[in-house]
């Protein structure tokens, strides 16, 4: 068995292992749907983008373990951390097709993450870091299909049978929750705004808000009501999913330590 | 296998593989409308850079030589073999056209 890593702690990887976090988790989730897509097409179209999240995630992590105090690759950042040490956003981590939850909840998550991280790389563009700049030149073209994809779906679905509505509401009444975490803003944001490393999640609420916001009403889906319930994934203390799922992700290199494909 | 009546309609991909070269045909796949189908087409036919532009069509729309008809429409040409610029000697200059 190998033992975990001690990721970086500073406020830079913070910021950093939020996004690759993110993108990591998220394309295991939409990864479950391989095989098992409403349509083969769609089945194909869920897993290009698994991929292209994947990517974004390695080209971070392999960044982030290059600049650390002890150097580590993508896979031991990947693989060999522990739950408290992933700082994905908690929406990425709820349970997906795997538990029970529809095609609805995959379309909506997915425009939810893809529209925050489409403005993210979007601002990372201008990032002090090139490597930033640069993987995030690249991820800012794969996340504007992904969003039109997913928000094609999601009017298609909302707007569509009764049935297709009714879930679709339910789906963004369960996942509307965990939304305003993708904006709690903390002193790694703080000090990535004042490096210009990258932008401070609160600056991105007001455009996540009315892109979000002008495909919902095309969908004809009401926006829930505001909770006072903060998720707190992004500070490493996540919901009881994501252990589940790193058992399952980290089995591999735990079980075969160092392997390769 | 369901009810036919219920599947999306069926459509032709084209893909240009680069700037300058035709639109070829690369197969079809279903979707509900003309904007879904040129998302699948990207998603199922250019995942290993073979695209620069695709086009789709409706399968319905493609109007079709009858197989039936296939001797009289095609076979006459088979004997008119000096259809072809091979007869013709080419100048060197343009021998690799």
């Amino acid at each position: 068995m190998t033992p975990s890593i001690t990721p970086p702690s500073d406020l830079r990887a913070r910021y950093l292992l939020r996004i690759a976090d993110t993108c990591l988790i998220h394309a295991q989730r939409l990864a479950e749907w391989c095989g098992h897509g409403p349509i083969l097409e769609e089945d194909m179209a869920l897993t290009n983008m698994a991929l292209d999240l994947v990517g974004q995630a390695r080209a971070l992590l392999t960044h982030i373990g290059q600049a650390a105090p002890v150097k580590l690759d993508e896979d031991q950042l990947a693989f060999l951390r522990e739950e408290r040490d992933y700082l994905n956003m908690t929406l990425a981590e709820l349970p997906g097709r795997k538990g029970g939850r529809d095609f609805a909840d995959a379309t909506l998550r997915n425009l939810m993450l893809g529209q925050w991280l489409l403005l993210l790389w979007q601002r990372l563009q201008a990032s002090s870091d090139a490597e930033v700049a640069a993987i995030a030149a690249k991820a800012v073209k794969e996340a504007r299909y992904h969003v039109e994809h997913a928000a094609d779906w999601v009017v298609r679905l909302g707007d569509g049978t009764e049935e297709s509505a009714r879930r679709s509401a339910q789906a963004l009444n369960r996942l509307w929750l965990y939304t305003p975490e993708l904006f709690d803003t903390d002193e790694a944001d703080a000090q990535a705004a004042a490096t210009g490393l990258g932008p401070a999640r609160d600056t991105l609420r007001a455009d996540w808000q009315a892109a979000i916001g002008a495909v919902l009403a095309e969908a004809q889906l009401a926006l829930p009501k505001d909770s006072a319930f903060r998720s707190t994934g992004s500070r490493g203390v996540h919901s009881e999913h994501l252990g589940y799922m790193l058992a399952e992700m980290q089995h591999l290199q735990r079980a075969y330590p160092g392997g390769k494909w | 296998m369901s009810d036919v009546k219920n599947e999306w309609p069926l459509w032709e991909v084209f893909v240009r593989p680069k700037a300058g070269l035709d639109h070829k045909h690369c197969g079809s796949l279903h979707a509900a409308d003309a904007k879904m189908a040129v998302q699948m087409a990207r998603d199922v036919y250019t995942r290993r850079l073979e695209g620069t532009s695709v086009w789709v069509v409706r399968s319905d729309q493609i109007v079709a030589s009858d197989p039936a008809d296939k001797g009289m429409l095609f076979d006459p040409a088979e004997d008119k073999v000096y259809r072809h610029p091979t007869f013709y000697e080419l100048p060197e200059a343009v021998n690799h056209m």
